[in-house]
């Protein structure tokens, strides 16, 4: 009885939560794979659209426009990740050290996180268009040729190569790097002074204070970034939408294509085997993730 | 009521209509459910939940055509062969628009307005440069005439934008090379996308983008008209509702613009029209009815046609009130042959014309000819009914 009195009010609490988050998140998980796996026939031909079973998610991987996707989606991901780190973690030190005006620079870094994708990506659509030339140029290129460095002027993702998807990671980048500054900064700041000024009595050069010292103390806010970049880019529609239309083969990504499959392809069943893989791949990244910080957490206690 | 047009033009010529529902069927109540924004996506994408859940609105706007192959399939929408006869059927509107729209022998829809799609706009500042007079007869012909034009120093004769217009500019092509019964025949089940008048046409089409601007898939319309109304190029390739954008710059018919059929489609009307239905399970089918017969009467096509800028799809409504360039859409619907639009819903389903739009954005990247047929051959073979 007293056993039950310690864990049946904290069990009461969270039961609301416990039950809405089981419906709506993990009940809908499941309704999603199981509509992914279901078999549909087309209503006039009756022809075979989905085969059904494990045949609907071996049909999409090994569809070369599927493919591209996943394609589009690494290479965004891997540029969109490393420049928003460099840049978060540059800004953060430059502002660390006390530069005069702090607060503007932070305020100014910061600002275009408050803009959403959309507004960016109108914006953004105009800045990377693809027409180069005197004639033509207008955006970035306009810009390059207005500065005499006609040399710099870029097709941007409208380009045919494979790697035109660093492109689109350019709007992403400038996007989300005040934030990442901001974390980094944040842990900056969780530093008492002490540690610095022990480390320059000690002999310590600017570089090695921040390579033995700093560093090292920010890796988990660094690991926390990564994380949330990463599933971040993973999801993203609502940019590439904006900038690129909706039918864009050239900038198509996993979920740009779920759209396609689930509106004018009125394919459900394909868009949610399409989901249930966006979700495998958002897993594989942070649940190693949760699986390391309960065990640190842990081991902390 | 339910559409997405929700400002502008479009939006006028819908409070025309309930005004003047208001008047004809006081005992209806009118309630608009347009939802605005990206030509129509995002509220097919509500209306597509709404049918879902069994909650449909007592009418809804749809592409005529084909693209209501998809509410059909889904067993969303009822025949309304009864309001088309009692309109008056092949009496009022052209027998082959009618024969366009029939889904295995019923009609779904009542079309309010019609468009074409295939009209070159043109600035003859620029053309004389090059010193055109004449319309081109051909494809071959066009060409030769973007030839002169760059070689008089405009850099780029002709404009696109975004993926859809792309499309668009394809199908005109498509219809130029094949001719309209070859290519109305293209949309049937087994048709063949690899003939001889296909290759010929996107062989055509790969040298007309040579002549065009750099567009990204995401352009939209009005940024490539602009260029021929400011005389940065001397031809864009445009449905009609373009005349609005010439309008609006204060340009004069046939002074600082001409327009005329892309060249090979004379006497063809590349059309695309809006239309009305009646979804299953709608909660008050007597005044969808009403709706439809307003909406298909020489009255309610007349005012919402004027506001809109379109053309009636009856043939039967008197062109004397409209402006000059609706007047001659209005003799040519009567006169020409009708070819469905592919980019508009007119001959394909929405699948259908999401596949080919995506091979004609890979197309643009990659410019590879037997990639567009191959992909143009299997998007015709998923979706063809």
């Amino acid at each position: 009885m007293r056993r039950l009195r310690n864990w049946a009010p904290g069990l009461l609490l969270v039961s609301p939560s416990i039950i809405l988050v089981g419906i709506f998140v993990y009940g809908l998980i499941g309704q999603n794979i199981a509509t992914s796996l279901a078999q549909t026939k087309d209503r006039i031909t009756g022809r075979v659209t989905n085969p059904g079973g494990l045949a609907n998610y071996t049909n999409l991987l090994t569809d070369d426009r599927y493919q591209h996707a996943l394609w589009n989606l690494l290479v965004l991901t891997v540029v969109f990740m490393t420049g928003t780190m460099l840049f978060g973690l540059l800004w953060a030190v430059l502002l660390e050290r006390g530069v005069t005006g702090e607060g503007v620079f932070r305020s100014i870094y910061l600002f275009p996180m408050a803009i959403s994708f959309v507004a960016a990506g109108v914006a953004w659509r105009w800045l990377l268009s693809p027409a180069q030339g005197v004639d033509q140029a207008v955006g970035l290129n306009q810009l390059f040729l207005k500065l005499g460095m006609p040399w710099l002027q870029s097709k941007w993702w409208s380009d045919s190569g494979s790697f035109n998807m660093a492109a689109m990671a350019i709007p992403a980048i400038w996007q989300l790097s005040g934030y990442i500054m901001a974390l980094f900064l944040a842990g900056f700041r969780g530093i008492s002074d002490d540690q610095r000024e022990a480390a320059r009595v000690d002999g310590a050069s600017e570089w090695q204070l921040y390579r033995y010292v700093l560093f090292p103390q920010v890796s988990p806010v660094a690991l926390s970034a990564l994380i949330i970049l990463g599933h971040m880019s993973m999801k993203m529609f609502d940019l590439i939408y904006s900038i690129a239309g909706a039918n864009s083969y050239t900038a198509e990504v996993p979920a740009t294509f779920m759209w396609i499959q689930l509106f004018p392809q009125s394919n459900p069943t394909g868009a949610a085997a399409n989901a249930t893989i966006i979700l495998a791949i958002v897993a594989v990244v942070v649940v190693p993730y949760l699986i390391y910080t309960n065990r640190t957490e842990k081991a902390g206690r | 009521m339910f559409t997405w047009w929700a400002d502008g033009s479009e939006k006028v010529g819908l409070d025309a209509l309930q005004a003047l529902f208001k008047t004809k069927y006081a005992s209806d109540t009118f309630v608009n459910l347009a939802v605005a924004g990206g030509a129509g996506s995002n509220a097919k994408a509500k209306l597509a939940a709404d049918l879902q859940n069994g909650n449909p609105p007592d009418s809804f706007q749809g592409h005529a055509g084909a693209e209501l192959q998809d509410y059909i399939r889904a067993d969303q929408i009822e025949p309304v062969n009864d309001v088309i006869q009692g309109l008056g059927g092949s009496s009022v509107f052209p027998q082959n628009l009618l024969d366009l729209l029939t889904v295995q022998g019923n009609i779904y829809s009542v079309p309010s307005n019609i468009h074409r799609a295939n009209v070159v706009w043109s600035n003859p500042a620029v053309l004389k440069k090059a010193n055109i007079t004449a319309e081109p007869a051909d494809i071959d012909a066009w060409l030769a005439d973007m030839q002169k034009l760059k070689d008089a120093g405009v850099a780029t004769p002709l404009t696109i934008g975004g993926t859809w217009t792309q499309v668009q500019l394809f199908e005109t092509v498509l219809i130029a090379d094949l001719g309209v019964d070859e290519y109305t025949k293209l949309f049937a089940a087994g048709a063949n996308w690899e003939s001889d008048g296909v290759k010929k046409a996107v062989a055509h089409y790969t040298k007309l983008l040579g002549y065009a601007n750099t567009a990204s898939d995401g352009d939209d319309w009005p940024g490539a008209v602009d260029a021929v109304i400011d005389g940065k190029a001397a031809y864009n390739v445009m449905g009609d509702w373009a005349v609005a954008e010439f309008t609006a710059k204060g340009k004069k018919d046939s002074v600082d613009y001409t327009y005329f059929a892309v060249p090979g489609t004379k006497g063809v009307f590349d059309f695309l029209a809006d239309s009305f239905t009646l979804p299953k399970g709608a909660k008050n089918p007597g005044g969808s009815k009403d709706w439809l017969n307003l909406i298909g009467s020489a009255e309610g096509q007349k005012a919402f046609n004027l506001a809109k800028g379109s053309i009636p799809a009856r043939t039967d409504v008197a062109p004397t009130d409209f402006p000059p360039y609706q007047q001659t859409a209005m003799a040519s619907f009567k006169s020409d042959k009708i070819a469905p639009s592919i980019a508009h819903g007119a001959a394909v389903s929405q699948a259908w014309n999401s596949d080919i739009s995506s091979a004609i954005s890979k197309f643009y990247g990659s410019k590879n000819q037997a990639t567009l047929i191959a992909d143009l051959v299997a998007a015709a073979k998923k979706n063809a009914v």
